[in-house]
């Protein structure tokens, strides 16, 4: 039996599954299919998905209104990251930078007083991820398109 | 700019009662911050300007509600609050300053509305309000009235120290799927936007606080509960021990604050 959400696809790479390497990148791609720049772009600014605009200014998503300015500007994050260390990052930002206040957009457990989404009702672990496999793949292929500071 | 802080604004509420709306950090937080400053501080000029005078702020007739239930007769015992208290003016003046407090006789960290609740249940025999409810936060409105101007001055150590120290471990838990504590948006973030939210320190001393977005009083342990349920946490109750405590270590560190409440918020 498989909740909804936390049904893999075929040759996707699960939660539970994904490589760090020891600098938290990801070398491989959690689904193998090329990532849509353009979903990425909607994804991230897209409240009820990666949301990115509540922490992070972002001069390529200025038509969204009101970014945050808790996280850095991502303006150029195509250029100081690799991919991987960009998929690594939208994964689970912790095995990147310890103890930071982003959220991992795919973890599953370990959480204290997991919720069901935002509903404040208890939810059992596994949750399902906040971002599914194809739609990292989608928000790094967006972040890769950021060049310019 | 922009997204600047906390402004420079002064309170004064009625153009006679001086808030200390920013001080120095009280030793309980002295290791977290240098300062502490009201909500009020991060609001817009419109928002704020509601605060400054009793015939814009909504919350009043809330107030005003209130004030014909302290006369109201209810229960088995045929009293009202005024039965016992008289003019709330004089018995409840500086009351909201201290609270969360001990209560001796039954042993226990006592929130205001706790207290309320215990009165209808045990002196007037009436039924008890709904924690978050709107008699509730009405009263409690009522009675921080009574402080408004007076420093926010809760106890943090003897009987209450265990229940402090809990709130302050809560206070740094990172709940949820999305691993945020209130210290991650309120103590290391205040000042800056998230999305269109611009962050406070969350303190309390401005409670009940009545919200233009939902158009009626707040209390506390409603506006907990919405933070941790952001957090994709499952909540904690309101009233219930975990709030209590988070709530009496919150208000301590807004200790020398002024007693705001009924504030007006966005
Ligand atoms: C709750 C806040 C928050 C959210 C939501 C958030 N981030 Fe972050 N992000 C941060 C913070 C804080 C940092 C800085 C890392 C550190 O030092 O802790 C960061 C760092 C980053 C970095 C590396 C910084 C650089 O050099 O450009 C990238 C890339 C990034 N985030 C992308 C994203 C994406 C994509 C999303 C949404 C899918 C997202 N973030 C959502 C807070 C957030
Ligand atoms: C029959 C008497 C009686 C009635 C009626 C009564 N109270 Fe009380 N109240 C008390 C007593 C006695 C105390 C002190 C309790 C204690 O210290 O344990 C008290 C304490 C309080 C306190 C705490 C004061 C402090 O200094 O800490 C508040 C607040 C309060 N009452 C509110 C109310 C409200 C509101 C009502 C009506 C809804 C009400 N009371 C009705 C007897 C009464
Ligand atoms: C993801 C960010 C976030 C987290 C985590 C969070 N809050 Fe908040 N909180 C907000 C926002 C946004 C507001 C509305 C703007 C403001 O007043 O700061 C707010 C408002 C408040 C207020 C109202 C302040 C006022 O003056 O009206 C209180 C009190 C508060 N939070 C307490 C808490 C407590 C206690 C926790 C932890 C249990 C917590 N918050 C966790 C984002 C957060």
């Amino acid at each position: 039996m498989c909740l909804a959400g936390t049904m893999s696809q075929a040759g996707e790479v699960a939660p539970k599954d994904v490589k760090f390497t020891e600098d938290g990148a990801i070398a491989e791609s959690l689904t193998g299919v090329a990532g849509d720049a353009a979903n990425g772009a909607i994804i991230a600014g897209t409240k009820s998905k990666g949301n990115c605009v509540a922490c992070h200014q972002v001069t390529a998503l200025a038509d969204v209104p009101f970014h945050g300015e808790i996280g850095p500007m991502l303006d150029g994050a195509g250029e100081r990251w690799s991919e991987a260390e960009l998929r690594g990052l939208v994964a689970n930002a912790k095995m990147t930078f310890e103890g930071t206040m982003m959220p991992a957009f795919y973890k599953v457990d370990g959480f204290i007083r997991p919720g069901d989404a935002y509903t404040g009702k208890a939810g059992a672990e596994p949750l399902p991820p906040i971002l599914t496999a194809q739609e990292i793949e989608d928000v790094v292929a967006f972040l890769a398109t950021l060049k310019e500071e | 700019a922009a997204f600047a802080g906390a402004d420079d604004d002064t309170l004064v509420v009625n153009e006679e009662i001086e808030m200390v709306t920013k001080t120095a950090a009280p030793a309980a937080v002295a290791d977290a911050l240098d300062e502490v400053m009201s909500g009020w501080h991060f609001r817009s000029d419109e928002t704020q300007a509601l605060q400054m005078d009793d015939f814009e702020n909504p919350a009043m007739v809330f107030v005003d509600q209130a004030m014909d239930s302290w006369e109201t007769v209810e229960g088995s015992e045929g009293k009202s609050c005024a039965s016992c208290h008289d003019d709330v003016a004089d018995s409840m003046k500086g009351v909201r300053a201290v609270y969360p407090k001990w209560n001796e006789e039954a042993g226990e960290v006592r929130t205001l509305a706790m207290q309320i609740n215990d009165c209808r249940e045990n002196q007037m025999g009436a039924d008890k309000w709904k924690y978050t409810g709107g008699d509730m936060a009405s009263m409690e409105a009522l009675i921080s009235v009574q402080s408004r101007g007076m420093p926010v001055n809760v106890a943090t150590d003897g009987p209450v120290q265990a229940m402090w120290e809990k709130g302050k471990e809560m206070y740094y838990t990172r709940t949820g799927q999305l691993e945020l504590s209130c210290a991650n948006c309120h103590e290391d973030n205040y000042g800056n936007m998230i999305r269109a939210d611009h962050l406070s320190q969350g303190q309390i001393n401005g409670f009940p606080a009545y919200r233009l977005k939902n158009a009626k009083l707040n209390t506390v342990h409603a506006r907990f509960k919405g933070c941790v349920r952001d957090t994709r946490a499952e909540t904690y109750k309101p009233g219930s021990q975990d709030f209590v405590a988070l709530e009496l270590y919150v208000a301590s560190r807004g200790n020398g604050l002024s007693v705001e409440g009924p504030s007006v918020r966005n």
